[in-house]
This record gives C-alpha cells, structure tokens and sequence, in this order.
C-alpha cells in the first residue's frame, strides 16, 4: 500500500508459449529472478509498483525528519535519526531492486521529481506535535508492515529479498511507536490529549493507505495472477483495524469511527465509511503538504547535484593516476 | 549527468560463512562503494567483512540454458552418499 493504485499492464502477447511457461512456474510458486524470461505486462507493473515503494520510502523520511530536532530527549532523538535512517535505505533496496528490471536510477528519480510517478498518500499529510511521531511507527509502520508480510513471498525474487530485509527492520519502528503513544497516554492531560489528538488525525489516512475498496480496484486480478499482490485492498485494511483497535484500547486512547464495533460472531471489526474523495483529491495532487514534499524533495537533489559530479570527477582523476 | 556505476555488494556475517550477496548500489569509486555498503546493508551488525563488484565485471550463466547446463547432475545420484545401502549392524560408515 505504500504502492496505492498501480494499474497493471496488461499483455499483448497473450498466448506465446513463453507465456504459458512464465504463468506455469509462477502457479508453481518459482521465483521470477532478474534475467529469466518475463511479460512486458509483468516487468512495467513491477517497475511501477516497486518504484511507486521506493519514493514512499524517501519522501515518508520528510514528515518524520521534521521533528529529529525537537525530539523531546536524546534517547528519542537517537531513535528517530536511526529510524529515519531506516527509510533511506529501504528506499534504496526498493530502488536497486525495480533497477534490475531495467529501469535506470536517474529514470526513476526523474519521475519521482517531476510528479510523473506516485508515492503513498499518507506521506502528505503534516506532523504538528510529536504525538505525531508516535502514531506514525505504531499505525503507519504498523499499515505497512501489514501489507509487506505477503510481499516477502511474492513472485519476484529481487523484491521478495528487498521485502524481507524491511520486515525485519520495520517491527523497531512498530514498536518505537508504540512506546511513545503508550508514555504520552499515560502522561499528563495535555500529553494524553496530544496523543489523542494525532491519532484522530491520523486514523483515517491510514486506512485509506490499503487503496481504495476492491469494488473500485478492478484491476487487482492480474496483479494476483502474477503474484505481486497476494492479498486484496479490503483484505488487509480489515486485518489492520483487527490488530488494532484493541491496542488503541490498552492505550486507553478512542478511535474516531462512531460505527466502530467488535463483531463477536465474526471475530471481526465493523468500521464506518472511508470519504474515498478526500483520498483521491490527496492522490490528485491537493493534499495538505503534496507541493512541500516535491519542493523539498527537488531542492535537495539539485543542492546534492554538484556533490555527484564531484565524487566522479574525483574517481575519475584518482583512476587516471594510479594507471 | 549519468548515475554513478552500480555494485554488487557481498556481506561475510559474524559466523564465519562465506560472503553472501546482499543487494546493490551506487557509488562513484570502490571506497565510496564499501562506505555506503556499510551504511546500506549493515546498519545492525550484519558484517564483519564486505566485498564490492562493479556491477559490469559480473558475469552469469544464461537462464535460458539452464536445463543443458545443469542437468547433467540431476542423474548422477551415485554421488550421494544416501545412494548407498548400509547393513543395519554396521556403525561409523
């Protein structure tokens, strides 16, 4: 879901006995590696939601970043630094990843930058007190760990191992989460009401981070078929709120869903109505911090330009003379 | 301007195995390589030895030869050791 709404390619080549062969091994649960044999259709969905991942990646570091300074003490600030970290470098395992499929990292870049390719909504939506900093491991880290789980057995073997590594990494940031929600909740009233405060902020765009519902996502079949999705929107935006609307109880703190109720025939939640036109309108570009995030995002790649070009110059000269 | 060359990058972790392929990047020299390896790949420990590879100076065999290639071990199951029959009263074999 930090990949939203990638519409799959679909195939020309629809009954080439390559492609028999491709969707055979997939349904015997092969993994696809880098230069097997694979549908045009395959490799640009790929390229596009795995790329759609990387930029989730890299912008997600700006809301939080935004508060490595005004951590409240040096403990949490060590944390931040690290878990924002974190992000940079799963960004990169996403970006090494979609580039063995082809596509090279200045293509992918470039389109990050000129707002041809997406990232995750949720990344636009600002960070106003440090209870934010909280909510962001325990419900955004905890949306995406949600969806990551299946993608460590996904079809493609560069992402599948990218997957892997960030499941491992991403609990920390789960948890770390949680740890600041669980002080501020049981802090002082204005600490509570901090926490409070965040989480009615943030519980609906975290919902809407699964993609929009099944009805409205008529291409998920294909993606199914080639295992690169291998649960449905609704599927795992159920199982988040499962998971947890009980912690937000521990905490003591109450989700902003009047309609939400615990279902105790079928061991499931029942939730209230997703406004879908608030998540297209932040898809569409009218978010409350897209233009921001592009702009920072431009700003530091062009101040990071001369960096580049000296680092090759310098290789280049340094190869030069030791010949 | 054209992105810095591509590694490959090998990780040895603690427990004396060999190196393991772990993923790539970019990086304009061999140094910068292992410098960024450390801070991509081995952010909690996961090393204690890394090698780069430019990218370009690796070479693989060819996925679609795989069967001609590999196949000739498939049938040559003499060369393992469960091929054999042990009599039940004899130890250390």
């Amino acid at each position: 879901m930090y990949a939203q709404m990638v519409t799959p390619e679909t195939n020309g080549d629809e009954s080439s006995p390559e492609l028999a062969q491709f969707q055979a091994r997939i349904d015997a649960g092969d993994t696809i590696e880098a230069r097997d044999w694979m549908p045009e259709g395959y490799r640009k969905t790929l390229i596009r939601q795995i790329s759609q991942h990387a930029h989730s990646e890299i912008v997600g570091q700006l809301p939080e970043a935004n508060w490595i300074t005004r951590a409240p003490t040096l403990r949490r600030k060590a944390i931040l630094l690290a878990k924002v970290q974190d992000e940079a470098g799963h960004g990169l395992y996403l970006y090494g990843a979609a580039e063995t499929l082809g596509v090279s990292r200045e293509q992918l870049v470039n389109d990050l930058l000129t707002g041809k390719a997406k990232y995750s909504s949720i990344f636009n939506y600002p960070t106003l007190n440090w209870a934010d900093i909280g909510v962001i491991g325990w419900l955004v880290d905890g949306a995406a760990i949600m969806n990551q789980i299946p993608l460590c057995r996904c079809s493609y073997g560069p992402y599948a191992r990218a997957m892997i590594r960030i499941c491992k990494e991403e609990s920390f940031h789960q948890r770390q989460g949680f740890e600041i929600m669980t002080v501020m909740a049981r802090g002082t009233p204005a600490q509570r009401n901090m926490a409070q405060d965040a989480l009615n902020r943030w519980w609906w765009p975290s919902l809407m981070m699964f993609g929009p519902p099944d009805s409205q996502s008529p291409h998920t079949a294909e993606s199914a078929r080639w295992k690169i999705k291998l649960l449905t929107n609704d599927q795992l935006r159920q199982r988040f709120i499962d998971q947890t609307a009980p912690q937000a109880d521990y905490l003591g703190l109450s989700i902003p869903d009047p309609d939400l109720k615990r279902n105790e025939e079928t061991e499931h939640y029942e939730f209230g109505e997703i406004d879908w036109s608030e998540f297209y309108n932040v898809i569409r570009g009218n978010g409350p911090c897209n233009t921001q995030r592009l702009r920072t995002r431009r700003q530091a790649h062009t101040d990071g330009a001369w960096v580049r070009e000296a680092a090759i110059a310098y290789a280049q000269k340094r190869a030069k003379n030791s010949k | 301007m054209t992105d810095w060359p591509l590694w490959e990058i090998f990780i040895r972790s603690q427990n004396g195995l060999s190196h393991k392929h772990v993923g790539s990047l970019h990086a304009a020299d061999a140094k910068m390589a292992i410098e960024n390896a450390r801070d991509v790949y081995a952010r909690r420990n996961e090393g204690i030895s890394i090698w780069v590879v430019r990218s370009t100076d690796l070479y693989a065999s060819d996925p679609s030869d795989k069967e001609t290639f590999f196949d000739p071990a498939k049938n040559k199951i003499y060369r393992h050791p469960t091929f054999y029959t042990v009599p039940p009263e004899v130890k250390h074999l």
